[in-house]
């Protein structure tokens, strides 16, 4: 991957990592939206939304609540939506490696949002004597470094987590073996299993919810059967 | 409680769409305190003696200290907070009710979008996928949906609080927020019965072979996740898996 098959994927992974906290929190860095995002730059929207399914299941259960650490899903659905929007569409092995990379940039792109929120304690730490005398400037100041800091760091994600990774996975897709039935089955499956806990999780205290949720599984069978 | 003085409308716009990058210096000190002073600062111009007068900057400095809510209930912050400095309330109570606001801003707000609304429309993006739709429809259907309760909520929010002021306690009983988060809890296990189901069938493909093998994958996987139960987070459950499955594919 050369520089300039890169760029729109680092840009877009800035713009998705900044929207998980600092701006504007659409929604934009949500899997089924970045990885589609990703795979349409990449070629192929629909294998990019392929993937963003299968991590959106993933990522239902990764709820940011306050001050909580969390895995950044922007930049990581950018890298796994890249690296599986650009395959071999015949080749076998790309959607399981192409899944083990987001998650591996999703927990990287984790401590990097850490690492970031500490850096902008030391700036209003270092700003706190001009904040107390009521400088504007320094307030708009602060604001703009720490959004500034947010797309840089996404960008930066999403750039190491490409050429790190996608090496290793050209390399590790030729070695696999088998046909993509089963590892589709095996992806869907332990998805849908965590998709499915977490529903589970966030509803079962509401009263009503598992006759909500019996009669939900039996239409979505009938659907999937029929 | 007095009726709410006019807002110019440029300067509720202002605060309006500051409020989008209110988390935009988040940090473990002051949290989004100083968001909340960068979202106030347009209606702190009026104050008497303007931007550069002693008001303003007394104001400027109290509301760039600790605050934490949840972001799109910010706006109640803001607004009510706003109103006080505006209306000369004593600084002594405006520092009250930051601090007593951030706890139920946050929980009420986090029980609402992240744990109910947010969810709801993850999964209705997944259905849409699930039925066969393609990815401009799919992604259209999660954004639209989402944002639409998410701008309202931004939106209601900094009105309610500019009209309520710094009593805003009576608005967080309102029934969006008491019996929204179990009815949309209801409609997300209805939505996910039908989404997870056909998410599968679309990912393996509607044979019944590959829908046995899914199924036995994710029979498999809960008996392991519940093995490693309180060790590791779901997502750190599904990058352990992935990862075992992959290491296994790979060497025979």
């Amino acid at each position: 991957m050369t520089l300039f098959d890169l760029a729109p994927f680092v840009g877009l992974g800035a713009v998705t990592g900044l929207d998980v906290v600092s701006f504007p929190q659409a929604m934009i860095s949500r899997p089924i939206v970045a990885a589609t995002l990703a795979g349409a730059l990449a070629g192929d929207a629909q294998r990019g939304l392929l993937i963003g399914a299968v991590l959106e299941m993933v990522a239902l259960g990764t709820l940011p609540f306050g001050a909580s650490r969390y895995p950044e899903w922007g930049s990581a659905s950018v890298v796994g939506g890249a690296l599986y929007g650009s395959g071999d569409v015949a080749a076998t092995g790309q959607l399981a490696l192409a899944v083990l990379a987001a998650l591996l940039a999703a927990w990287l792109s984790g401590e990097s949002m850490v690492v970031a929120r500490t850096l902008n304690a030391r700036e209003v730490r270092v700003a706190r004597p001009a904040l107390e005398t009521g400088r504007r400037d320094v307030v708009r100041a602060l604001q703009l470094r720490g959004i500034a800091l947010d797309l840089v760091r996404g960008a930066l994600v999403t750039a190491c987590a490409l050429v790190v990774l996608t090496p290793a996975y050209l390399a590790l897709t030729s070695l696999w073996s088998g046909s993509p039935g089963p590892e589709r089955a095996v992806l869907a499956g332990f998805t849908a299993a965590l998709g499915a806990a977490t529903v589970w999780m966030l509803v079962r205290g509401t009263s009503g919810a598992r006759v909500f949720l019996a009669v939900g599984a039996v239409v979505g069978l009938a659907v999937v059967l029929l | 409680m007095t009726e709410a003085p006019k807002l110019p409308f440029a300067t509720r716009l202002a605060m309006f769409l500051r409020l989008f990058a209110v988390q935009g210096s988040w940090n473990y000190e002051t949290m989004m305190g100083t968001g909340i002073a960068f979202a106030i600062e347009p209606a702190l111009r009026l104050l008497p003696g303007g931007k550069d007068g002693a008001a303003y900057r007394a104001a400027l400095a109290r509301e760039s200290g600790y605050f934490n809510a949840h972001p799109y209930l910010a706006g109640l912050a803001v607004g009510g907070l706003a109103r006080a400095e505006l209306e000369g309330d004593a600084g002594a109570r405006i520092e009250r009710f930051r601090g007593a606001s951030c706890g139920p801003l946050g929980s009420v707000g986090d029980q609402l979008v992240w744990a109910a609304w947010l969810p709801f429309c993850s999964l209705l993006g997944l259905l849409a996928f699930g039925l066969g739709f393609g990815p401009l429809v799919v992604v259209l259907t999660f954004l639209v949906s989402y944002n639409t309760g998410h701008l309202a909520l931004r939106a209601w929010a900094l009105d309610a609080g500019w009209r309520e002021g710094l009593h805003i306690a009576a608005v967080l009983g309102h029934p969006v927020f008491r019996q929204g988060p179990a009815l949309i809890a209801r409609a997300t296990a209805l939505l996910a019965g039908v989404a997870i189901p056909a998410t599968v069938a679309r990912i393996v493909g509607a044979r019944p072979a590959a829908l046995a093998s899914a199924i036995a994958a994710a029979i498999v996987w809960s008996v392991g996740t519940a093995l490693l139960a309180k060790r590791a987070d779901g997502w750190r459950a599904a990058l352990i898996g992935v990862a075992v499955f992959a290491i296994y594919s790979i060497v025979t």
